[in-house]
């Protein structure tokens, strides 16, 4: 056995070393961008119809192609969009002085294969300044998972109520098992309505049932709604893109807010990629969004992260897909949602890129709770790194959406959260909740903190519970009558978004006296320094007041 | 396991490059061995052999639970999982569980799909209870129902690097209970935020893998022996 240099040994045990690397593998998608498999752009338009697109004729479109060239690319415009190198488009991407207006009209006419081209075109420092002119609203938001390994409701309350003070705009659960969803639909609206009002929540469940449960009014959105970028995953997926379409005007039908969801490395990870690039698959999802007339995308690959993460330059197509949703003129929620790396190191890197220049929701999935109770089986920052983030923030001048909050506030909202959700229970006939469980909740870090229930009762309870008339007016009903009026109200005023159905637009949020602040009322008009959103004032402040810096009256 | 081991991805990519070669002339799939990942102990059972029976037929008795195995499942391949647990030892795990509730197993082979939840749900319609479990190759496992939306489920395992055969008993075990109606507690999970980091592109390989082996064919039934 040779001898071991030991520089080598100790490189060896270290974290980034645990990683996954593999190298390029062109022929399955194993390839981050500019594939030699990717189709050279092209387009062809007669009688203001797409006839030929990237190589291929109309007769020998897949259901993808079909739906990109007939509802995704504007006709009139693709020949002269078309015409423009791919080069002279990157360079208006990032030139300060070329209006988003004029980014967003070029796109409208560009192809899957052209999209990917242009992107290839630009380095990640361009790739941000893109993303800070493109995104669609002028203020920068964020989202957090709220979820737990117990799928305990109380516990969900109230760390769905202190996410909420933390400051994220959405808040996303799921399940550790499939029918405890509505629980913790409800622990999310009581809880996040609790630590702000305004607050938006989803429940990532299977389609059907996360539509129902939306209609009911116990979640305010959907974003777990899928698109894949090549026919037989989507087939996989159980939907074709007419499918994926009807099952967003459902949502539209109703009010509710929702996005689509993509990322690359999904087609690779499902074993059918047709050998095309990672960054081409992911253009032709983007393309599927906008020609269903869905408002925005969650993508920055999100739970294939891995994949990207592989391979060379994994991490730049990630900030290029983010780049591409807005330059379609769409919401993204730009991912950093999930663990990719045992290295610190990188997953701050992977960070920057959405952090930075500031998307719509900078992380579709902060987890709130550590990341052993985190059910999308963990997310690229967790409530343990709360304090680094933060920092983040104030080092570097940077919204990253969140605020500094006191231990004392935070003990308020998770006991009124999950005191709330206990009367809740009490009010619907749902299984009791004690005491010990709110006082456990409201100091608890984990699930490990928390006495255990007996989950056969909750989910046959929250399986009678579907077949009730449990709504969310409901909910605000039970709440006013145990004197939880300003949760009540919130809770109504969340039901009241469906009707007036402003926050259906690009980019909607809530702010805490529900006023919708979306792309329409709040359009990014960033055209270069001095110009467009910037971390002042009040604002500033607030971001800068960590907890433990040193005051100098203190000395 | 800490590293994801870079010889079994060389490995595998070599064969699946070769495979994509015979690609358009090959009638059968080929079943060249691949060297195993280092195993994690002693094993009561490490060789499984299936034969094929017949079609996977319309099951009536409600005593049975129809365990779904994906193509490359079993006697392909490196048969083990991602972990390097030996199919076998899963397969008698998965059944024992069963019997042990005194229900009977009834092992299929699922050929179009290579998706644990379409397989679940082929194998639950075919399941005289209309309960089922499937398995990929790697791992993942699932607890089906034949009433419920192909990606729904009763309960999921969704980290494959996380299962070890306690809990593949227990799937067993806790499949035939809703098979007999009951409601059990659900299966005890582990939840390691670091199995992504360290298996995903691992597992995207091997899914790759086994989805070659994809025929569009109905399912059929296995005889199955342990040694």
């Amino acid at each position: 056995m040779a001898k071991r240099q030991k520089r080598f040994e100790v490189l060896d045990a270290r974290p980034v070393n645990k990683d996954g690397f593999v190298a390029e593998w062109v022929d399955v998608g194993l390839i981050a961008m500019g594939s030699p498999n990717d189709p050279k752009p092209s387009v062809q338009v007669q009688n203001g119809k797409i006839v030929e697109m990237d190589g291929k004729r109309r007769e020998d479109f897949d259901f993808i192609d079909r739906f990109i060239a007939d509802y995704a690319i504007n006709a009139d415009r693709a020949e002269e969009m078309m015409r423009k190198s791919s080069q002279e488009i990157a360079r208006a991407i990032v030139d300060i002085n070329v209006p988003r207006a004029e980014v967003v009209r070029i796109f409208s006419g560009l192809t899957p294969a052209k999209i990917a081209e242009v992107m290839d075109y630009l380095n990640v420092v361009e790739m941000m300044m893109g993303i800070q002119k493109m995104r669609a609203r002028r203020t920068p938001g964020n989202q957090a998972h709220v979820t737990n390994l117990q799928d305990n409701p109380v516990l969900m309350a109230a760390d769905a109520a202190e996410a909420a003070l933390y400051g994220f705009n959405e808040i996303e659960t799921t399940v550790a098992v499939f029918n405890y969803g509505p629980f913790n639909a409800l622990a999310l609206l009581v809880g996040g309505q609790t630590g702000r009002p305004g607050i938006l929540s989803q429940d990532a469940l299977e389609e059907s049932l996360e539509l129902e449960l939306g209609m009911k009014g116990l979640t305010a959105y959907a974003e777990t709604v899928s698109v894949y970028g090549t026919e037989r995953v989507f087939i996989d997926g159980d939907d074709t893109p007419w499918s994926k379409t009807f099952l967003s005007t459902a949502y539209a039908s109703r009010g509710i807010k929702m996005r689509y969801t993509s990322g690359t490395g999904s087609e690779v990870q499902m074993a059918f990629a047709e050998g095309k690039s990672m960054l081409y698959l992911e253009a032709r999802c983007v393309m599927i969004t906008k020609g269903a007339g869905v408002q925005g995308l969650q993508n920055g690959s999100i739970s294939c992260i891995g994949v990207p993460g592989g391979v060379p330059g994994g991490i730049r197509a990630v900030v290029a897909e983010n780049l591409i949703t807005t330059c379609l003129d769409l919401e993204v929620a730009s991912g950093n949602d999930q663990t990719f790396s045992h290295s610190p190191f990188r997953r701050t890197a992977r960070l920057m890129g959405q952090f930075l220049p500031g998307t719509d929701f900078i992380f579709s999935g902060y987890s709130a709770v550590p990341n052993l109770d985190n059910m999308f089986a963990g997310s690229n920052f967790d409530s343990d790194d709360y304090d680094d983030y933060l920092a983040l923030q104030r080092d570097l001048k940077v919204d990253g959406g969140l605020v500094p909050v006191s231990e004392e506030e935070v003990i308020r909202v998770r006991n009124k959260a999950a005191r709330a959700l206990q009367a809740v229970f009490e009010e619907l006939g749902l299984p009791r909740i004690t005491d010990e469980e709110v006082e456990a909740a409201t100091y608890a870090h984990s699930s490990e903190d928390m006495p255990p229930r007996d989950k056969v009762q909750d989910t046959k309870a929250a399986q009678e519970m579907r077949k009730r008339d449990v709504t969310g007016t409901s909910v605000a009903k039970a709440l006013a009558k145990r004197g939880y009026r300003d949760v009540a109200e919130a809770v109504l005023n969340i039901q009241k978004q469906r009707v007036s159905g402003d926050y259906l637009h690009t980019s909607a949020i809530l702010d805490p006296d529900f006023n919708v602040i979306a792309a329409v009322n709040d359009l990014n008009d960033y055209a270069g320094p001095g110009t467009g959103y910037r971390l002042e004032g009040e604002r500033w402040a607030k971001i800068a007041d960590i907890r433990h810096a040193i005051r100098p009256e203190d000395i | 396991m800490a590293q994801i081991n870079e010889q079994i991805v060389r490995e595998v990519v070599t064969e699946i490059l070769a495979q994509l070669e015979r690609e358009g002339t090959a009638t059968a799939p080929a079943t060249k061995e691949i060297a195993p990942p280092p195993g994690n102990g002693d094993y009561a059972v490490t060789e499984l052999i299936l034969r094929e029976i017949g079609p996977a037929k319309q099951g009536t008795a409600p005593d049975e639970v129809v365990i779904g195995l994906a193509p490359a499942f079993g006697d392909k391949l490196s048969k083990r999982t991602i972990t390097g647990i030996p199919h076998a030892a899963v397969l008698r795990e998965l059944m024992a569980g069963i019997e042990e509730e005194g229900l009977k197993a009834r092992v299929i082979r699922v050929w179009h799909t290579s998706d644990v939840a379409f397989i679940g749900k082929r194998a639950a319609e075919l399941s005289g209870s209309g309960i089922s479990i499937a398995i990929q190759s790697r791992g993942t496992t699932l607890i089906h129902q034949r009433d419920l939306q192909p990606l729904q489920n009763i309960e999921l395992f969704p980290q494959a690097p996380v299962i070890d055969l306690e809990t593949y008993r227990n799937i067993g075990r806790n499949a035939a209970r809703y098979a007999k109606g009951d409601s059990p507690p659900p299966v005890a999970q582990i939840n390691d935020q670091m199995a992504r980091p360290r298996y995903q592109a691992v597992a995207a390989v091997y899914h790759i893998r086994e989805s070659s082996f994809i025929k569009r064919e109905k399912p059929i039934e296995l005889e199955v022996r342990f040694q």
